[in-house]
Parts: C-alpha cells; sequence; structure tokens
C-alpha cells in the first residue's frame, strides 16, 4: 500500500500581482519501506513539495492521502495531529530545543500525543536514544553535542511516535563528511528495518545512498528513477576513516 | 496536553531564563507589595484610631456644627451654659475651641502648636493627667485668667530643661502664665504628636485668640453607659430648643456618639486607604504591561521553537496554553513573592517604626486574584500572536 499518494497536486502563491506556480500538478505515489531522495535546483518546488508531504503547507489544488488519510480537507488542527502521529521530520538545522536536554527534546512529540496512550513517554524517548547511538547522552543539551549528535538526536525525535514516514530536509547539509556519512548510514539501516524515509537534498553523492531518486524541476517532476549503483554508508565511512587515520598517522610521523 | 504538562513546561522555560523571569515579576511583585501594605498601614492607623476613641470611654457625646461651610457654625457658650444646667445626663461638659499653627513663645524658644480653649471638665472628659502643676479651674474661665497648661512637647521646645511652672508663654502675642505641664501621651498612631498641645480657659480664649464668639464643638460624658440614648436625644432636645429650630428643621448641629467620632474620624484615613490602594494598583497594571513586553519579545525570540512546536504536532490553543500559562505563572510568582515581601514589610514597619499594620487575607487574595488576571489579560495578546505564527514561517524564522 502506498503511504505516500499524490494525486494532481498544484500550489500556487500569490505575490502582489504575481502569481507564483511553485508545483505544477504532480503525481507521486510513495509505497513503505521506500527511501526517496527529491532533488533539483533552488526554485524547483522541492521546499513546497517538502512542505506539502510534510502537512505544513496545503496544496492549492490536488490530493494527498497520506497513510490511507486524504488531507486535503483537513482543518489546522487535524493537520497538527497529523505531524505528530504520522510525520517525523527531520531539519538541516536540527531544529532541537535550545537548553533541553536530548532526552527532553526527543519527549516533545510525545508531549502533544493525543491518542491518550498511557505509554512511559521517557522510556520510549530513551529507546529512541539508544536506538540512535546515544543512549549515554540522554541528559546532554544540544551546544553539548557535535552536528551529528544533533542531527541524530533529531532523528530519534522524528522516530519516537513511529511514524508513517521520514521526512528529511538537507539532512546533511550543516555536517561535514564524516558526520554526514554517520547520519545516512543511520538513514540505511533504518530503512532496512522499514521505515519509511522521503529526503531532500541537492547532493547526487548523498542520493546515492537511496532507493529512487526524483528529480524536479520548474515545478514538476522530470525523471524518476531507482538508484542502480546503490552505494553503503557504513562501508564508505569506514574507508573514509581509514583513509584519515592514515592521513593522519603519516602527517604525525613526517 | 494535561494542565500539570503545561504548567510544567511553563515552568521549565520561565527558569530557563531567570534574570529576567525576574526582571519581569517584579514590576507584579512591586504593584501587590505595595498594594498590600498600603491596605496594611490604613486599616492599622483606622483600627489604633478605633482604639484610642475607645479608651477615651464609650460614655462619650459630642455635638458638632454640621459639614459645611464655617459659617454654619451656631455653636454657642450659651448652649454650653443651657446643656449643663439642663441636661440630667451629662457628668462632665466642656465646650472647646481650638486654633492650630499658633505660635508660642517661650524662654528658651518658639514652637507652632494646637491651642485649645477648654473648660474644667476638658481633663475628665479627655482622661488626661497632669504631671506638674494644677488643672484649670471655674475661677480661671470666670476671671478669663490668662493661665495655660501645655503638653510635654510644647514644654520642652519652649522651656528647654527650666521648670515651666510660673514662666510666661507669648501665644499669638498675648501672655499666659505657665500653670501645668500634662503627662506625656507619647507619639500616637499617624505620626500625631499627642503631646504638642496648649490648653486655655475657654473664655479667655473665645475672647482673646478667637474673632468670633462661637465654640466649635462640645464634648461631653454620660453618667452611665446605658444612658447614651436617652441622653442624645436629650442633647438634642435642647439644642434644637435654644437654637429656636421647628421640628422638621435641618439641625444646624451634629450630636455624635463614639460611633459617629470613630467613623468621622477614621473616614480620612478610610479615603487616603482607598486612594493610596489605587495608586498601588496602577503599578500592578503597569507591572502588566511589562509582562507584555517581555512576553511579546519572547514570542519573537522564541518563534523558531514555536515552529519546532508544531512541527512536531501542536495545536495553535497548545502554544496560545503555554504562552499564556508561562505569563500566569510569571504575575502568580511574583505576587507570591510580592506577598512574602509585604509580610516583611509590614512586619518591620511596626517593630522598628511603630506604625499598626493589619495584614488583612482579603487584600492579600484579592492582589493574588489581580495578578493572575493581569497576566492573563497581558499575556493573552503575545500568546495569541505565537499561536497564530504559520509552521513554516515559524520554522524558517532566523
Amino acid at each position: 500500500m502506498a503511504v505516500i499518494a499524490l494525486r494532481g497536486v498544484k500550489r500556487h502563491y500569490v505575490v502582489g500581482d504575481i502569481t507564483v506556480r511553485a508545483i505544477r500538478g504532480l503525481d507521486l505515489d510513495v509505497e513503505s519501506g521506500e527511501f526517496v531522495a527529491v532533488m533539483g535546483p533552488s526554485g524547483s518546488g522541492k521546499s513546497t513539495l517538502m512542505n506539502t508531504l510534510g502537512c505544513l503547507d496545503k496544496p492549492t489544488e490536488g490530493s494527498y492521502v497520506l497513510g490511507g488519510l486524504e488531507t486535503a480537507t483537513a482543518s489546522s488542527d487535524e493537520f497538527a495531529d497529523i505531524r505528530n502521529d504520522r510525520i517525523g521530520f527531520v531539519f538541516q538545522g536540527f531544529n532541537l530545543l535550545s537548553r533541553t536536554s536530548a532526552l527532553e527534546n526527543v519527549e516533545l512529540p510525545l508531549f502533544y500525543d493525543r491518542s491518550g496512550s498511557k505509554l512511559d513517554q521517557k522510556a520510549r524517548a530513551k529507546a529512541a536514544l539508544e536506538e540512535v547511538g546515544l543512549g549515554d547522552r540522554l541528559d546532554h543539551t544540544p551546544n553539548q553535542l557535535s552536528g551529528g549528535q544533533q542531527q541524530r538526536v533529531a532523528i530519534a525525535r522524528a522516530m519516537v511516535k513511529d511514524p508513517a514516514f521520514i521526512l528529511a530536509d538537507e539532512p546533511t547539509g550543516n555536517l561535514d563528511t564524516e558526520m554526514s556519512l554517520e547520519i545516512m548510514s543511520l538513514f540505511q539501516e533504518l530503512n532496512e528495518r522499514g521505515k519509511t524515509i522521503v529526503m531532500v537534498t541537492h547532493e547526487p553523492e548523498i542520493a546515492a545512498y537511496t532507493r529512487r531518486v526524483i528529480t524536479m524541476r520548474d515545478g514538476e517532476i522530470v525523471s524518476d528513477e531507482p538508484v542502480s549503483e546503490r552505494r553503503r554508508a557504513a562501508d564508505d565511512l569506514a574507508a573514509w576513516r581509514e583513509r584519515h587515520a592514515g592521513f593522519a598517522a603519516s602527517g604525525g610521523l613526517s | 496536553m494535561t494542565a500539570s504538562k503545561l504548567v510544567r513546561a511553563a515552568t521549565r522555560s520561565i527558569f530557563r531564563n531567570k534574570m529576567r523571569s525576574f526582571l519581569t515579576s517584579l514590576g507584579i511583585i512591586i504593584g501587590v507589595c505595595s498594594v498590600i501594605v498600603m491596605v496594611a498601614v490604613g486599616s492599622g492607623s483606622q483600627d489604633s484610631i478605633r482604639k484610642r476613641i475607645e479608651s477615651m470611654g464609650t460614655n462619650l457625646l459630642m455635638v458638632m456644627p454640621p459639614r459645611g461651610p464655617r459659617e454654619a457654625n451656631r455653636l454657642s457658650m450659651g448652649d454650653v451654659d443651657k446643656l449643663r444646667s439642663e441636661s440630667s445626663y451629662l457628668s462632665a461638659i466642656s465646650g472647646v475651641v481650638r486654633l492650630s499653627g499658633v505660635k508660642a513663645v517661650g524662654g528658651s524658644g518658639d514652637w507652632s502648636t494646637s491651642v485649645y480653649g477648654v473648660e474644667p471638665d476638658y481633663f475628665d472628659i479627655k482622661g488626661w493627667e497632669l504631671g506638674s502643676g494644677e488643672a484649670l479651674t471655674s475661677v480661671d474661665l470666670q476671671r478669663r485668667a490668662k493661665v495655660a497648661v501645655l503638653g510635654s512637647t510644647v514644654a520642652t521646645e519652649l522651656f528647654g530643661d527650666e521648670d515651666p511652672l510660673g514662666q510666661t508663654v507669648r501665644i499669638a502675642t498675648t501672655p499666659f502664665t505657665v500653670i501645668g505641664v500634662l503627662v506625656s501621651k507619647g507619639s500616637g498612631n499617624n505620626g500625631i504628636d499627642q503631646d504638642d498641645i496648649a490648653l486655655v480657659p475657654l473664655d479667655t480664649a473665645v475672647n482673646r485668640l478667637m474673632r468670633n464668639g462661637n465654640v466649635q464643638s462640645i464634648e461631653m460624658s454620660v453618667v452611665r453607659e446605658d444612658l447614651m440614648d436617652e441622653a442624645e436625644a436629650e442633647v438634642t432636645a435642647i439644642l434644637t430648643e435654644a437654637h429656636r429650630l421647628s421640628p422638621g428643621d435641618d439641625l444646624d448641629f451634629d450630636v455624635m456618639n463614639q460611633a459617629d467620632i470613630i467613623a468621622t474620624a477614621s473616614a480620612t484615613a478610610e479615603t487616603l486607604t482607598s486612594l493610596l490602594a489605587a495608586i498601588a494598583g496602577v503599578s500592578l497594571i503597569v507591572g502588566g504591561i511589562g509582562i507584555m513586553n517581555i512576553m511579546l519579545v519572547s514570542v519573537t525570540e522564541r518563534t523558531r521553537e514555536i515552529g519546532i512546536r508544531m512541527s512536531v504536532g501542536a495545536r495553535k490553543r497548545d502554544i496560545l496554553l503555554q504562552f499564556l500559562a508561562e505569563s500566569v505563572i510569571l504575575s502568580l510568582l511574583g505576587g507570591l513573592i510580592g506577598i512574602l515581601l509585604a509580610l516583611g514589610i509590614s512586619w518591620a514597619l511596626s517593630a522598628f517604626m511603630g506604625m499598626p499594620t493589619i495584614v488583612s487575607v482579603d487584600v492579600i487574595a484579592a492582589s493574588v486574584g489581580f495578578a493572575a488576571a493581569v497576566g492573563i489579560f497581558f499575556g493573552f495578546y503575545p500568546a495569541r500572536k505565537a499561536a497564530n505564527l504559520y509552521p513554516i514561517d515559524a520554522l524558517r524564522y532566523e
């Protein structure tokens, strides 16, 4: 079953006298367990698509069915509930609450949970952090964590409510190579465990770790292809570390 | 989202910024504190006025001119004599004239004081005792003797360490011989020195110091407390006849018993208390504006946080309640600190400065309620502004 089904989605903005057609009629299906990269130059409409998929913005026209639920008619409260329940966000700038511990950050979606489930919030948040390898950093605030660790906290937050899919907006944009590889390897791991991930990126090297690449231009999808030579981020990370360990050693000897 | 979660989240973000939160609630702290202290001082002094009047005995009657222009006063020495001879319920009676701000010159200085023209009974009515010398006598009155009894403050100011008895004091240029000094009564409530007084015979005062022959009030003691109502009726009847008033005319005098005197005396204090409390109340509102100001800054500053919260599923209402809870808790905390501060100040005022204070639970409850209301009122606009942010814009906000 398709987790995401877009049909004829258009999004127009009126800026003064001009109507900007950010998305001009999109059809898109994402199946459960997919790992999709959305690429395209700036202005191609990928941010708008992102906002639409994330239920942060409503399409001007068309239908968006998320996990069997039509969102085109949802109110702003229903939108909030959908974001809480079905979507996990990972942003380029991490978007963690400052001066707030990793654990509390991960608990945040549970704070707004309306299902009335009596699950132990703390235990759940802790489990999510352990899953991203930060079980020993529960009480660290964002400024005590590296960028890669902050992004992992954000991923834990995205997963804590077990959403229909994870929506990542340039998740490696603020990270160096090593941290980027760490994050991508984490995403691949999560995907292999069955998580659906949609990721916006403009780096082809990063897109190469996904299973399917969608390219946008001028508000339309211009190509939609499976990744033929899929790379494993964990292997690349190991190779990178080896190279740099060697480089540091030789540098140290001379 | 439950209330306890809401309060916890709001408290957490208040304590994340301790200094700013404290400064923000300072307005409320000062407001609540000053309201409580003002009312405490006000009702304390009202209470001590009441106690002082009560301590003079419960059998007092007093005749005063009606409120209004001074010229309306028709009380005369004749009225006093008529009451003395005709009434059967009075044990003591004295006509009284009072001049304040009169310059008195003595052997070693001069002093501005209040001069009372009274009759010998006045000492009994007031329960005043002499420290040295003797009181005024009816002979002094008949002879219009130029003699004076001084309060201890006046005696000290005019004669220093010398014995004032037998010395001459010039009151408004007329020389008087000092025949007695009153026992010190100390400075009473509201800081008025009860020893700053000079007593002279009524007739002398009326003839030498006053422009007209009226008395300003007539003070009386009734023989027994249970005869107060009868005495009041009798005094009214005698004066009505003396002033040739027909039944149904407006009385040109007021007969007051102790309860009336207390009401009159504390009316001023009461007005003053309300006025001070109102001014203090204004400072509470100003404090509220301070909260609104900081909340607005906080909303702008935390736009990104609001965006994050919205992206993980906070509804508008959640954001609204969060900011509202913050401003209410901020003002309630301010209120709480204000109360503690007010209790401390009230205690200190009465312990170290001798000012009577009464802190009332009603006022505390009212000011806490008002603080909460201020929090809601001034927190609502910023909170609504936060709740109406658009998630995308809030997330992108730099």
